[in-house]
C-alpha cells in the first residue's frame, strides 16, 4: 500500500453526482489495515461504484495528517463528503453497520 | 565498566525542577525524571494549571520544551485559561517550544465497528514529541478515552504501551486523572506511576482552601502532610510554611523599639533582629502605636516592613499614626513600608498564611507586622489560628525576618493572658493594659518576658503624646502604686511637700534662733542681775566692817576692855 492512494471510477457522466470522498487512516501495513482496505472497496464497488474516492493515509509516514481529522483509531475511515463528515472506526467486516454507518441503504434500492 | 557511572549520573539527575513555587521544596527537587508522575484532583482542582506551569516553566527555566496533549480542553481553551495567569503558550507553541494536540474524544463523532487499535493516539503524540524535542509532557484527561472508546481492552492496551513508550524515552510525564478508582478501574493502578500528586479542596469554616499532597515518591524523600496553595496571577504557589528543618540562623543584633524607654527596659538595646514579639491588651491600648514604632523604627534604618492590618485600612493606620507624631508616608514613597490591608473573613486562614508568606517572598522585608492575629479567629478555630501562627513565626524565622504580632485580650486579661495562646512561642512578649481607677483609665506596659535578655519586670505607665509612645515610672510610695492623674497628683503633692517642709525648716531655725536670742538676753540680764548681787555683797559686807568698828570704840570708851580701847584710842590718835 502506499502512502497515499487514489482511485477514482467514473460510470455515469451524464448524471451530475457528488464525489464520494473517503478517506482510511492506516498505521503501516498490518492485516486490520489490509482488510479494512479490502472491506471498504467492496462496499464502494457494490453500492457507490464510478462516484467514490478513496485515499489511503498511512499515519506513520503522515503523522501530523491525524491531528485534523481526530484520529485515534486504527483503522479510520472519514467520509468527508458528502456532508455530515462521518467515522467510522475498526476493520469495516460488519458489513451492516458500515452501510448504516455510510447512509448507504437508501441506495441500494 | 560503565554501568555504575551511569546508576550515578542517574541518581544525581533524577528529579526534574517543575519550576511551580514551592512544589520543588517539599519534593526535594522536583518530579521524578523520565518517569511518570499522577496528578490527581476533581474537576477545578487545578491540575490542568499545575500541568500547564510545569510544561511552561519547562521551556521559560529550564529550556526543556514540552508536550501538551488534552483530552478535554482545546488549543484555543488552553491559550485562554494560561494567559489568565500570566503565561503566553501562545508564544511558546509558535517558537517551536511547546506542542499541543487537542484530542477531541466524542463518541457521537463516530461508529464503532469491529476490531481497532488505538495506534493513533501513539502516532500523534510521537509526532508531537519530535516536533519539538519535548523532554516532558502533560496527558490531561486520559480518562476520556474509557468514555469515548468501548472497548477498555483496546484502550488500557494502548495506555500501557504509551506509558512504556514514555518511560523509554524518558519523558518526565505528567499524568491527570479526576480520582484514583477511576485509574484502578481501568487497570492503571497505583503501582503504575511513580508519584502521585494529590490536588484536593476543603472547605473550613465556610472558606474553601486548595491542598496539594505528595501521596507517594518512590524513592524519594518528601514532604508529608497537605499542603495549601494558591493559584494567582503566577500561577500557583505552594508555601511550605512548615519546613522541613527547623533550624535557623540566630542573630544576636539589637534592633530599637522606637521607643528610647523601652529600649532600656529591655536591656538597653531594644529587640533581637529575627525575633518573635508579642504585643498584647484590650482594645486602646496602643498595641497598633506601639507596632507603628518599630515599622518607624526600621524604616528609619533603611530597611523594609511589611504590615498586615486585620483590622484597620491603611490610610486609617496613617492618619491615626500621625497624630502620635509618626509620618509613614516617606516611608511609603519610598516603597520601605507596604500596608497589606484584609478582612479577615476575606480568605480561609490558609489562603491568608499564604498570602502573606508569597507577598513576604516577594518584598523581602526585615520586619513584618501582623495586626491583629486574633482577627483571625472569625476565619478559623482556635487551634487552627495558633497553629497559623505558629508556622508564621517558623517561617519567618527561617528567612531572620523580625515579626511583631500584636493579639486582641478580652478585658479580663488575668484569666486568659495570651488569647491566641502563642505567648510561649514568642521571644518577647510585652503585655498591655487598661486600668480603671479613681474614674480614670491609665495604660500601662509591662515585659512579660523576653528570651536572652536581660529586662526591667517593672510596670511602666504608656503614654500616648503627639511625640509618640512615652514610658513613665509609676509611684511607688507608702500609699501603694499610684498611677495616672493620681501619680500626677501625688508628684505635686510631693513637690508642695517638699516647699512646705523647706519652709517649715526655715521657720524653726528661725525660732529656734530667736529663743536663742531671747535666751542669750535673759543669760545677759542673770549676767547683770548676778553683778548687781555680787556689788550688794560687798557693800553688805563693807558695811558690816564699819559697823563693827564702831561699836568697838563704843566698847571702849565704856572702859570695859581698856587694853583695847586704849589701842584703838592710840590708833585713832
Amino acid at each position: 500500500m502506499a502512502t497515499m492512494k487514489k482511485e477514482r471510477t467514473h460510470s455515469r457522466v451524464d448524471e451530475p453526482q457528488e464525489i464520494w470522498q473517503l478517506r482510511l487512516y492506516v498505521a503501516g501495513q498490518t492485516p486490520k489495515s489490509m482488510a479494512a482496505f479490502t472491506n471498504l472497496k467492496d462496499i464502494c464497488e457494490n453500492h457507490l461504484k464510478g462516484k467514490y474516492e478513496i485515499e489511503v493515509i498511512d499515519l506513520l509516514e503522515n503523522p501530523k495528517l491525524a491531528k485534523g481529522d481526530q484520529i485515534f483509531a486504527i483503522p479510520t475511515l472519514v467520509r468527508k463528503l458528502p456532508q455530515p463528515i462521518r467515522k467510522m472506526i475498526g476493520d469495516l467486516s460488519n458489513k451492516e453497520k458500515v452501510l448504516v454507518g455510510l447512509n448507504l441503504y437508501p441506495l441500494e434500492k | 565498566m560503565k554501568k555504575p557511572r551511569e546508576i550515578s549520573t542517574a541518581v544525581k539527575r533524577s528529579k526534574v525542577p517543575t519550576g511551580i513555587e514551592g512544589f520543588d521544596d517539599i519534593t526535594l527537587g522536583g518530579l521524578p525524571a523520565g518517569r511518570i508522575t499522577l496528578l490527581q484532583g476533581l474537576a477545578g482542582s487545578g491540575k490542568t494549571i499545575f500541568g500547564l506551569e510545569f510544561l511552561i516553566r519547562g521551556v521559560r527555566q529550564y529550556n526543556e520544551p514540552g508536550v501538551l496533549i488534552s483530552f478535554e480542553e482545546t488549543e484555543e481553551e488552553l491559550t485562554a485559561n494560561s494567559s489568565s495567569f500570566g503565561f503566553n503558550l501562545q508564544e511558546l507553541v509558535s517558537s517551536g517550544k511547546i506542542a499541543i494536540d487537542y484530542m477531541s474524544v466524542n463518541p457521537a463523532e463516530f461508529i464503532e465497528t469491529e476490531r481497532y487499535n488505538l495506534d493513533g493516539l501513539l502516532v500523534r503524540i510521537e509526532h508531537a514529541v519530535n516536533s519539538v524535542g519535548a523532554r516532558r509532557i502533560l496527558l490531561d484527561g486520559i480518562p476520556a478515552l474509557f468514555y469515548g472508546f468501548s472497548n477498555a481492552s483496546a484502550v488500557r492496551n494502548i495506555l500501557l504501551r504509551l506509558y512504556g513508550w514514555l518511560k523509554e524515552k524518558g519523558l518526565t510525564t505528567v499524568v491527570t486523572a479526576e480520582s484514583e478508582t477511576e485509574m484502578i478501574r481501568h487497570g492503571l493502578g497505583r503501582s503504575l506511576p511513580d508519584c502521585i500528586v494529590l490536588l484536593t479542596e476543603q472547605i473550613s469554616n465556610k472558606f474553601a482552601t486548595r491542598y496539594l499532597q505528595v501521596a507517594k515518591y518512590r524513592g524519594s524523600l518528601h514532604g508529608a502532610g497537605e499542603f495549601p496553595f494558591l493559584i494567582g496571577e503566577n500561577g500557583i504557589s505552594l508555601i511550605p510554611i512548615t519546613s522541613i528543618q527547623p533550624a535557623y540562623e540566630v542573630s544576636s543584633e539589637r534592633i530599637t523599639t522606637g521607643v528610647p524607654q523601652l529600649d532600656t527596659m529591655l536591656g538597653g538595646q531594644g529587640y533581637y533582629r529575627g525575633n518573635s514579639i508579642l504585643v498584647s491588651g484590650e482594645a486602646g491600648t496602643g498595641k497598633t502605636s506601639l507596632a507603628a514604632h518599630l515599622a518607624h523604627a526600621i524604616c528609619q534604618r533603611g530597611e523594609r516592613c511589611l504590615y498586615f492590618a486585620f483590622e484597620e485600612s491603611e490610610h486609617e493606620i496613617i492618619r491615626n499614626m500621625c497624630s502620635i507624631g509618626i509620618d509613614f508616608q516617606p516611608w511609603i514613597k519610598e516603597d520601605l513600608l507596604r500596608f497589606r490591608s484584609s478582612r479577615a473573613t476575606m480568605y480561609g486562614l490558609e489562603m491568608h498564611l499564604a498570602i502573606m508568606a508569597r507577598e513576604i517572598k516577594a518584598f523581602q522585608p526585615q520586619l513584618v507586622i501582623l495586626d491583629p492575629v486574633t482577627n483571625l479567629l472569625s476565619a478559623g478555630s482556635f487551634d487552627e489560628v495558633q497553629a497559623m501562627v505558629t508556622r508564621m513565626i517558623d517561617f519567618l524565622k527561617g528567612k531572620a525576618i523580625t515579626g511583631l504580632f500584636t493579639t486582641l485580650t478580652g478585658s479580663e486579661f488575668q484569666e486568659s493572658p495570651g488569647e491566641v495562646g502563642v505567648s510561649s512561642l514568642m521571644d518577647t512578649w510585652i503585655v498591655l493594659r487598661n486600668l480603671e481607677m479613681n474614674g480614670e483609665r491609665t495604660r500601662l506596659l509591662n515585659i512579660w518576658k523576653s528570651r536572652g535578655m536581660a529586662h526591667d519586670s517593672k510596670v511602666r505607665e504608656f503614654l500616648l503624646t503627639d511625640r509618640g509612645v512615652e514610658l513613665v515610672d509609676v509611684y511607688a510610695g507608702p500609699s501603694g502604686i499610684l498611677i495616672g492623674t493620681a501619680r500626677e497628683a501625688q508628684q505635686e503633692r510631693n513637690v508642695v511637700e517638699q516647699v512646705r517642709r523647706k519652709h517649715d525648716l526655715n521657720k524653726q531655725e528661725r525660732q529656734c534662733k530667736q529663743r536663742r536670742a531671747i535666751l542669750e538676753a535673759q543669760i545677759a540680764s542673770l549676767h547683770a542681775e548676778i553683778e548687781a548681787t555680787d556689788i550688794e555683797m560687798e557693800q553688805t559686807h563693807l558695811e558690816a566692817e564699819q559697823f563693827e568698828v564702831t561699836t568697838a570704840k563704843m566698847h571702849l570708851g565704856e572702859a570695859k576692855q581698856p587694853g583695847r580701847r586704849l589701842e584703838r584710842q592710840k590708833k585713832k590718835s
